[in-house]
């Protein structure tokens, strides 16, 4: 308890200083009468002020009804600066009148006609007395000897412990939210042999077809046999699969040894999914082979494996070493496409490849 | 008895027979509250969040939180034939085939804006004026979780319409949910149920934003508010406002009339904005796909400074055995906001450790009158600009054509350098304005008029201050440090919490150093009575007449 004596002074304390108070309190200045207090005709103008302002609030209400039934949410007006929705801009703008009109009446009714006079309350302490405060503790007390809660240690710990235990229903109840990750980030559908599509055209990659300086998007023949109806796993496919297609000059390539004969002829295939939150990367600056993140900067060097030169991102483009059946058409190379996994990272994904 | 009185008798008796209904009105009709400007900031956050309920309300009655794929077949033609999820189609829906739909959605994000905006403003306004100080800590803690999920609120409708904006936006809370060691695949996996993006997020997400936070942030408004009515609003220091009163004007007519007209105020500048600018276009963004992106992905403006950091932080992973730490996103992502909002959380108490002051507050500081608290808001604040600016990057290089690289790379530096630089310089300003204040106190009001003495001396007439405002100015606590008692008391025992005491007596010494004190009495006096001797002495010259 703090209002033991052998407590008192454990807190060091400011020091008070109330006798070097410089003034007095004057108490409050003098009242100062508007207009509209002093001359009737000034309070007459100012109701007359605050009766207006309603009844142009009405009219924005009445305005409102109209502009609903004259506009269709199609048709369009010119405002001056931009052309909009004219059913908007006539419902916002009434509203707005409708609105504004009772705020302004309101506050001016109060400013212009309700007494100024300032009120002074009193405040009170919001400590309880120190007797109301014993009287708390010792019901207190008297409910727990009554209940026997400290003396009664088995039906004491007994409760602590089956409440304790409680939360663990809302956890168990929850397990069905999702199923286990298990490898699922690590995989993408991918195949050795996989040819390349265009997206959004889902047409297979001539290796002739593409010049140098060209990026082209990407994905698995496999999303092209997902139905139409299966919009789910269509989005998580992309999610995972998307991949960007570039070709580079052959003489400006400097792969790292691991990568040196992951492309074709200059064309290089790298996920098109952010190593560092996921995004969908797509600004190619084709001259400097940067290619730019837009949600976070993030800069990979597409000439150079995909190294970050730039930005929060901590791991390369996951490269898609591709190749060209017999068609021609530019293939997936290696066993599971990608070699590591592709997007963000995450704990498990595994030591750096 | 007027006729209004007389027809409000009747509900007043029937509400009163059932719960003494008129002890309560008796007391709380007449109440006082305190006039300022700054005191509506609260206000704009209350009435934004009204409309926000009222326009989302309107909202739910059409829009579809489902990721169930449709071919879009409503008025917009460019999107006609195109496959998108239900909730995409029914927000085109909103907007194009509901009369006012579109109203409705852009006052609900225009009063979201607001809703954050006020409440930062109004957080500022409490910081720099010292009303979060005993007994109002507890409503300081309130109003800190409520712009805290005031944020995740936003955040969730931002994401509902599964347009490609919104859509990108999840994709990096995913990316951020993945970066959680040990639990982070697990809990993406439980978010989305299985891979991202899946097909449940969204109807998950549309109950936490329509009824899980709402009612958090419902009952959170009515606790703040209830704290409010019951200890009283604090006040500006004046003459006849004292620690002890409360000077204004009553609840029943004026405040019902300027609160009630204010709300109508917000609500009609919403539909304003709404009727002049355009927001969220999520027609122009196109469905979500996972694989697309455009240039310049901006979230909301209170997510800027989240986004911010993760823009400015440099790319650090580390890799252990196989396990992978990703610190560039957990640094920005949580780390460091989890830095920044305890202490600010926290700070009633952490000031009230080092000043030891455990009296009530009700009147309201000048910023200048505390230059350190008003230091550290100001560090805090430049933190946060800056970071927001990071948010913007892409942004501030197309307009200031300056590299983004160099961009980022300067701010990278300035919110390690800026923010104590700004402490240092906020304090410093605050010190030269009580200096001024002081001065004003001792030697009065420059008048302008200058005058010379018989001796040739130029000096220009100041004139005292009025009472009125020389109270004014010396409203505020003087500032003393703790001073550490002695080690032992009178019969040689030691003190305990002596470590304690240390500590707090040097943080309390660092945290007033510096500070001007206003004048004394004795100050005060000694200082007029200079004045008067020097204008006795004027005096006397001028009757004599006899140059030096």
């Amino acid at each position: 308890m703090s209002d033991s004596p052998a407590d008192e002074g454990r807190e060091i304390e400011p020091a008070d200083t109330s006798t070097l108070e410089p003034y007095e309190d004057p108490g409050l200045a003098p009242h100062a009468y508007r207009l509209t207090d002093t001359d009737p005709k000034a309070a007459k103008r100012a109701e007359r002020q605050v009766a207006a302002l309603f009844g142009l609030s009405a009219l924005g209400t009445i305005g409102l009804i109209v502009a609903f039934v004259a506009f269709s949410p199609l048709d369009t007006i010119n405002i001056g600066f931009t052309t909009t929705s004219a059913s908007n801009f006539f419902l916002g703008l009434s509203l707005g009148v409708a609105m504004l009109g009772i705020g302004f009446a309101a506050i001016h009714w109060a400013k212009k006609l309700m007494p100024d006079v300032e009120i002074v309350h009193e405040r009170h302490p919001l400590a309880s007395s120190a007797e109301a405060k014993a009287d708390a503790l010792a019901q207190f007390e008297v409910g727990t000897d009554e209940s026997g809660f400290g003396r009664r240690s088995l039906i004491r710990r007994s409760m602590i412990g089956a409440l304790a235990l409680l939360p663990l229903p809302a956890i168990v109840l929850l397990r069905d939210l999702g199923p286990l990750p298990g490898d699922d980030l690590t995989r993408t559908n991918w195949q050795q042999g996989m040819r390349l599509l265009t997206d959004p055209t889902l047409r297979p990659i001539k290796a002739t077809e593409l010049e140098i300086g060209q990026l082209v998007n990407g994905l698995p023949a496999s999303f092209a046999e997902i139905p139409e109806a299966e919009g789910t796993q269509r989005q998580v496919a992309r999610a995972r699969d998307a991949i960007i297609v570039v070709r580079i000059a052959v003489d400006e390539l400097q792969p790292p040894p691991k990568q040196a004969d992951w492309g074709v002829a200059g064309i290089l295939a790298y996920s098109k999914i952010c190593t560092h939150a996921g995004c969908p990367i797509s600004l190619y600056e084709r001259t400097t082979h940067h290619l730019l993140c837009p949600c976070h900067q993030s800069t990979f060097q597409l000439n150079e494996g995909g190294r970050v030169i730039f930005g929060p991102a901590a791991r390369p483009l996951p490269q898609l070493a591709i190749a060209t059946d017999a068609d021609g058409y530019l293939v997936a190379k290696l066993p599971h496409g990608f070699q590591e996994p592709v997007g963000p990272s995450f704990f498990e994904r595994g030591g750096r490849s | 008895m007027s006729a209004v009185v007389k027809a409000a008798t009747v509900p007043v008796e029937f509400v009163d027979d059932r719960i003494t209904a008129s002890n309560w009105l008796r007391r709380n009709l007449r109440k006082v509250f305190p006039d300022h400007w700054s005191f509506m900031l609260g206000e704009i956050a209350l009435y934004s969040f009204i409309v926000l309920l009222l326009s989302g309300t309107f909202l739910t009655l059409w829009f579809k939180p489902s990721m169930t794929e449709v071919v879009y077949n409503g008025s917009f033609a460019p999107l006609k034939g195109i496959p998108m999820s239900e909730a995409y189609a029914s927000t085109l829906n909103l907007s194009f085939d509901v009369r006012g739909g579109l109203l409705m959605r852009q006052i609900h994000h225009w009063s979201a804006l607001l809703f954050v905006a006020a409440m930062s403003v109004h957080m500022m306004r409490v910081f720099f004026t010292g009303a979060f100080r005993k007994p109002r800590e507890l409503n300081w803690i309130i109003g800190a979780t409520l712009l805290l999920i005031g944020l995740l609120e936003g955040f969730a409708g931002y994401s509902l319409p599964d347009d490609l904006l919104s859509g990108t936006g999840l994709r990096i809370a995913q990316g951020i949910v993945l970066a959680i060691p040990v639990v982070g695949s697990y809990l993406s996996y439980f978010l989305f149920g299985g891979a991202f993006p899946g097909d449940i997020f969204i109807s998950r997400l549309y109950t936490v934003h329509v009824l899980l936070i709402p009612a958090i942030i419902l009952a959170l408004v009515t606790a703040h508010l209830m704290l409010i009515w019951y200890q009283k609003h604090t006040q500006w220091p004046g003459p006849g406002r004292t620690n002890r009163n409360v000077v204004g004007y009553p609840l029943f007519p004026v405040y019902t009339a300027k609160a009630g007209g204010f709300f109508f105020m917000v609500f009609g500048v919403c539909a304003l904005m709404s009727a002049f600018i355009q927001i969220n276009p999520i027609w122009l963004y196109g469905p979500y796909n996972p694989s697309q992106v455009s240039a310049g992905s901006q979230p909301d403006w209170y997510i800027g400074w989240l986004d911010g950091m993760m823009r400015l932080m440099p790319a650090l992973e580390t890799t252990i055995g196989s396990y992978t730490i990703s610190w560039n996103i957990l640094v920005p992502a949580l780390v460091v906001p989890g830095l920044i909002t305890m202490p600010w959380i926290l700070y009633p108490f952490i000031e009230q450790f080092i000043t030891g002051d455990k009296r009530e507050h009700h009147l309201l500081e000048r910023p200048r009158n505390q230059p350190t608290r008003t230091g550290l808001g100001a560090m805090g604040l430049s933190f946060y600009g800056l970071v927001w600016l990071g948010g913007g990057n892409d942004f501030v290089a197309t307009l200031f054509q300056i590299p983004i690289n160099t961009i980022t790379w300067f701010l990278r530096f300035a919110v390690i350098l800026v923010p104590p630089l700004m402490f240092v310089l906020t304090k410093r300003v605050c010190i030269g304005l009580q200096r001024r204040d002081r001065d004003r106190i001792l030697h009065g009001r420059e008048t302008g008029i200058i005058k010379r003495l018989p001796n040739g001396e130029f000096i220009e007439v100041h004139e005292p201050i009025t009472p009125l405002e020389a109270w004014e100015l010396t409203a505020h606590d003087r500032q003393v440090p703790l001073e550490l008692g002695p080690a032992e008391d009178d019969n040689g025992v030691p003190a305990p919490g002596r470590r304690k005491d240390r500590i707090r007596a040097r943080l309390s010494h660092w945290y007033y150093q510096d500070a001007i004190q206003k004048p004394t009495k004795a100050e005060v006096a000694q200082s007029h009575s200079h004045a008067a001797e020097l204008e006795a002495a004027e005096d006397s010259d001028q009757l004599t007449g006899t140059p030096d």
